[in-house]
């Protein structure tokens, strides 16, 4: 009964914002529902539209939001794992200060950061990267750079790559200051040559919860960090859909176009990917080998 | 053979074999905080330096002025922006408090105590850690909506309240302690209440730390609840209001300096409790294992 009482304030909040929505996203996306009318049960209808007849879809989401997600997800999981062994490196004052440095963008959310990123990339002559590039000689005339459909997903990346040493970054840098020391004068003594080899061999498997935490939260975040292209570009849909990833198309259909349903099955799909990516993820790090 | 040491992670001093190591790192340091930097000295520059051509990046002659104005902005939004900051500050405040409240009641019945639907618990938990708020943006609303909760500051509490990383990393902070400490308490004859609050809480203040900061990031960064569950302006809070000043800032002049100033005072606090409590939310991290 005691029990009860410690966790029923979290499962009672759980239930309805987590579960309870999941749920109803799942039974929406079964019906049509425009938020006026009670949703009207129409079977698969929605998912065979979102396979066959949604161009944009299949067209510029999918392939954008594959494109966004191999790049960040993976790029920056790479990234704060190889930030986090250089920071493990050097002693603790420095690493203290510069860890700070690193992560201090990931303090901000990237709405707070658009100011910034939206005067860097200011489409006239006084815009800081026109004006750098003006000068060198790159370029003669100033470029829109957030409207324009060939740079915007360049700019998302970079700029979400910038954003990424998150929650998964502290955890690998505290797993590698945690291993044993010993562990590495046992490697040198079995044979371990080089750096490389002591990091894939020593450093890697003695933090792997660390690394498959960084892993999930890199997946989520990665999915989480679309909606920067709508900020970047202040428009839902993006220019010429150059920057419309899967959260955006939700939105758009959702809150823009109250096709409530049909905005539900594209989250089920979301859902689905996420759930399956950490699923692998999973494979790869979980403790039996 | 002998001439290999290990690497050894976590020197205690400084020897020369980490220079290549600071070169890189303090130069990607630099890279890394420019935008940062920039963010300072843009909120700090007065009108004629923000569109000098060229463009500076340093501020020459700082001035508050940008923050005056943004106080001031009250011709475009009837509403004072101190309007929007105590909004944020009310729901950020009581998203913290509670959200640590409630993990951390959780986390340590989890981890010890016995009872049924504890495993189910966890494992979805562990399955909620892979959700996309976003994904179910549009049950959620519903949901508040039914509750009664739009157009309502709990509105933009309670839904933030169940933090599935905040209880994960509680609960694997809490196995940490010894079953024998609990035992010998509840021996001596202490109800679960004095044992969680006597025993427990000393022990995973760094975890709690570590869920604070998440939390005042979530929420105090949390443009969603504005967006989607409030249509009164006055309820609105100053992330959210941030994006008003943002959006179309391409073309726009005048709200430059003070979307900058904005920009800055969403910052600022961020960065003065992760620097207050760092070292705790390291100690946490290290345990953050899954299991």
């Amino acid at each position: 009964m005691d029990a009860m009482m410690f966790v029923g304030p979290f499962v009672v909040m759980f239930t309805i914002f987590i579960v309870i929505p999941v749920l109803v996203a799942i039974y929406l996306s079964f019906t049509y529902f425009n938020t006026v009318e009670a949703p009207v049960f129409i079977g698969l209808k929605n998912y065979v539209n979102l396979l066959t007849q949604d161009n944009v879809f299949m067209m510029y989401v999918l392939p954008n939001t594959f494109k966004f997600s191999l790049l960040v997800g993976p790029g920056g999981y790479i990234l704060s794992f190889f930030l986090a062994w250089l920071l493990s490196q050097i002693s603790r004052k420095p690493r203290s200060l510069l860890t700070l440095a690193i992560y201090s963008p990931s303090m901000t959310a990237a709405v707070a950061m658009a100011v910034v990123w939206l005067v860097v990339f200011s489409g006239d002559a006084a815009g800081y990267l026109n004006n750098f590039l003006i000068n060198l000689g790159v370029i003669n005339d100033p470029i829109q750079w957030t409207q324009s459909p060939h740079y915007l997903m360049y700019i998302m990346i970079a700029v979400t790559l910038w954003n990424s040493m998150g929650v998964g970054f502290l955890a690998m840098l505290a797993g590698i200051l945690n291993i044993n020391q010993e562990l590495y004068e046992a490697g040198s003594i079995d044979g371990i040559k080089n750096r490389l080899q002591e990091v894939w061999y020593i450093t890697i498997p003695s933090m792997k919860p660390q690394m498959l935490f960084g892993a999930v939260m890199a997946v989520v975040g990665t999915f989480q960090a679309g909606d920067i292209g709508v900020q970047l570009s202040g428009a839902n849909p993006t220019p010429q859909y150059s920057g419309q990833v899967i959260i955006n198309h939700i939105q758009d259909y959702g809150f823009i176009r109250y096709d409530m349903g049909y905005a539900s099955a594209v989250s089920v799909v979301l859902l689905i990917i996420v759930y399956g990516l950490s699923k692998i993820c999973w494979r790869l790090f979980s403790e039996k080998d | 053979m002998s001439s290999f040491h290990g690497s050894k992670a976590n020197p205690t001093r400084f020897h020369r074999s980490q220079i290549k190591y600071y070169l890189f790192l303090i130069l990607l340091a630099v890279f890394m905080i420019l935008p940062i930097v920039f963010m300072f000295s843009q909120a700090l520059k007065p009108l004629n330096e923000l569109f000098l051509y060229p463009p500076r990046f340093l501020v020459e002659n700082p001035t508050f002025k940008n923050f005056y104005d943004l106080m001031n902005v009250t011709s475009v939004t009837v509403i004072p922006m101190t309007r929007f900051l105590f909004n944020s500050i009310v729901m950020t405040g009581s998203v913290v408090v509670l959200s640590i409240v409630i993990s951390a009641m959780a986390g340590f019945a989890l981890s010890k105590m016995q009872f049924k639907s504890k495993k189910i618990i966890f494992e979805a938990n562990i399955i909620a850690l892979m959700f996309v708020p976003a994904s179910v943006a549009i049950p959620r609303y519903l949901i508040v909506n039914e509750l009664g909760l739009t157009d309502n500051m709990l509105g933009h509490i309670i839904p933030l309240l169940a933090m599935p990383v905040g209880l994960f990393l509680i609960k694997q902070f809490v196995d940490q302690i010894p079953n024998d400490m609990i035992e010998a308490a509840s021996m001596d004859g202490a109800t679960n209440f004095i044992i969680f609050r006597k025993v427990v809480i000393p022990v995973i203040m760094p975890a709690l730390a570590t869920v604070a900061i998440l939390a005042f990031q979530m929420a105090w960064n949390n443009t969603e609840t504005s967006e989607i569950y409030m249509n009164k302006e006055t309820l609105r809070t100053f992330a959210f209001y941030m994006t008003t000043l943002t959006g179309n800032l391409e073309n726009k002049v005048a709200g430059q300096g003070i979307a900058a100033a904005a920009a800055l005072i969403m910052f600022v606090p961020n960065l003065i409790i992760f620097v207050f409590l760092q070292s705790r939310v390291m100690d946490t991290m290290a345990h953050s294992g899954l299991k």
